[in-house]
């Protein structure tokens, strides 16, 4: 297990586990998904999480070269009229946030939702009017979202009925150091629905890059820190319907798994140890 | 009762405004208004906003009432305590003020009726929630970069406790520039009253104790500029005076 190709990919993350009342800082097979605590390595499906974050989760629409491509035409014609200028901002509150292993709810008036794989950059101080050089001094660490959305189709409102439900913001399983990560424009995004691959893209592909964002947000809203900033949802986002099973693989990072279950099922669901242990 | 957040000597109490507009802290001691600094009256958890709530606003923007709530999500970021100071961006041509009633929200809410709704409310508040309309785009609209600016929505100066409120659909809401009377409402012209917003929201999402609901405001959106004193006042709760800087 101790190998030396071993060593060069571990990194030192920090999470919580349920039941323990701290966080833990340790090191992370992001390959594995693995934790290794006190000398003992343990498959992160074998432990029962919590959000690894606290604060705020903003996310950034449009923030896909692939995206901005598919919407571009719709730009230029109402409602939108012109391209948008600033980082187009949305919230995930806190009602929102769940667990790697948690299962995401389908609400009853909905048949698919649609998976959103974000790298979630954490904010480690307060950030006002952070300069585009000076953005990685704010950073703590990465994590991966599964920024989950009812699909539709206008962006002229916000969409909170649309983004907003209990349960739609799976976080973790944890938070990878900065120092870990040496270039967050350069991750590989992949995600899988029933262990098939449904999408592949790559953060070099961001409209703009996790500084240039840190620095128009912050030029007029401050992040504080353990807030989390979901870079955008790559272009071609899958559907999921109740009984799937999403995972999102962030290089470097790690894997989120979640299972999709009828929203009158999801109380049952998460509170069972069976679900949980079966579901990922 | 009135209750508020403050900052005296270095410490951060909970107060109890008395009748004789003495802050009462909760160590006992008697301190004036001016003595202290006013904080946001409650630690923000989920902070929702009502764009075009009030018809005659929406008709000013040239808006046609919406059939749904249209609710936007704050940061708590831009959140600051009565007497505070509002920073206008200095290439900004149209600031302006909202007057604003604040529902908090007292206990979880998950799929509730409007006839029950008020059971779930712990009190109001006063809200005033600045947009620099210069940065309005028609994404996701109103956008952040006009509504979730650091500092942007004075709230205070404290909350009052529902019981004390007879009927909160029926209060006047006036806004002062520098002493003179701009804008004026009647909370019972909202398109979707507290009721119904809670219903709405609490049927796709789960609310909690902390939650505030900033429920729109009437006509009457003025420029302001730096130097102006601007009050929001509502009936039988208070007024919350700001600084344009």
């Amino acid at each position: 297990m101790m190998s030396e190709a071993w060593w060069k990919r571990v990194a030192k993350a920090v999470f919580k586990i349920a039941g323990i009342s701290y966080m833990m800082e340790s090191e992370v097979d992001p390959e594995r998904n693995t934790v290794i605590v006190d000398g003992k390595e343990y498959s992160a499906n074998q432990l029962q999480w919590e959000a690894p974050v606290s604060g705020a989760i903003y996310g950034v629409l449009l923030n896909y070269k692939g995206e901005w491509e598919q919407f571009r035409e719709q730009m230029t014609k109402p409602p939108y009229h012109h391209p948008p200028n600033a980082p187009i901002l949305y919230m995930k509150p806190s009602n929102t946030v769940n667990v790697h292993g948690g299962c995401i709810p389908l609400p009853d008036d909905v048949s698919e939702l649609q998976v959103g794989a974000a790298l979630g950059v954490v904010i480690g101080q307060t950030a006002t009017k952070v300069a585009k050089e000076r953005a990685f001094d704010y950073i703590s660490g990465y994590t991966i979202v599964n920024d989950v959305t009812i699909p539709h189709e206008t962006i002229y409102r916000p969409a909170v009925k649309e983004r907003a439900r209990d349960g739609f913001t799976p976080v973790g399983p944890w938070v990878v150091e900065k120092k870990d990560v040496d270039d967050p424009d350069l991750l590989d995004i992949r995600v899988f629905v029933n262990d098939r691959l449904v999408q592949h893209n790559n953060t070099k592909h961001l409209m703009r890059s996790v500084a240039s964002l840190l620095a128009d947000i912050t030029e007029f809203m401050t992040l504080y820190p353990g807030d989390v900033l979901l870079v955008g949802v790559p272009e071609r986002a899958p559907l999921v319907k109740a009984g799937d099973y999403v995972r999102i693989e962030i290089e470097k990072i790690g894997r989120l798994e979640n299972t999709v279950v009828h929203e009158k099922d999801w109380i049952k669901e998460t509170g069972s140890h069976e679900t949980r242990a079966h579901s990922v | 009762m009135k209750r508020a957040r403050i900052a005296f000597n270095g410490a951060v109490y909970e107060a109890v405004v008395e009748e004789s507009g003495l802050l009462k802290l909760s160590n006992g001691r008697v301190v004036k208004e001016e003595e202290v600094t006013w904080l946001p009256p409650v630690e923000p958890r989920t902070i929702f906003a009502l764009g075009l709530n009030y018809a005659e606003h929406a008709q000013e923007l040239s808006f046609s009432a919406p059939k749904e709530p249209l609710i936007f999500f704050k940061g708590r970021n831009t959140l600051i305590g009565h007497r505070g100071e509002t920073p206008r961006p200095s290439d900004a041509a149209f600031m302006h003020y909202e007057c604003e009633l604040v529902v908090v929200i007292g206990k979880m809410a998950r799929k509730v009726k409007a006839e029950e709704a008020y059971e779930y409310v712990q009190g109001y508040t006063i809200a005033n929630d600045y947009a620099i309309r210069d940065y309005l785009e028609n994404y996701y609209r109103p956008n952040f970069r006009v509504k979730n600016r650091d500092g942007c929505t004075p709230i205070g100066p404290w909350l009052v406790d529902k019981e004390d409120i007879d009927d909160p659909m029926n209060l006047t809401l006036r806004t002062y520039v520098n002493g003179k009377l701009v804008q004026e409402g009647n909370t019972k012209d909202m398109i979707f009253n507290i009721p119904a917003l809670i219903e709405y929201l609490s049927s796709f999402m789960t609310l909690n104790a902390g939650d505030m609901i900033l429920t729109g405001t009437p006509k009457g959106a003025v420029n302001v500029n730096v130097g102006d004193e601007v009050v929001t006042e509502i009936e039988s709760i208070g007024r919350l005076m700001n600084k344009i800087v």
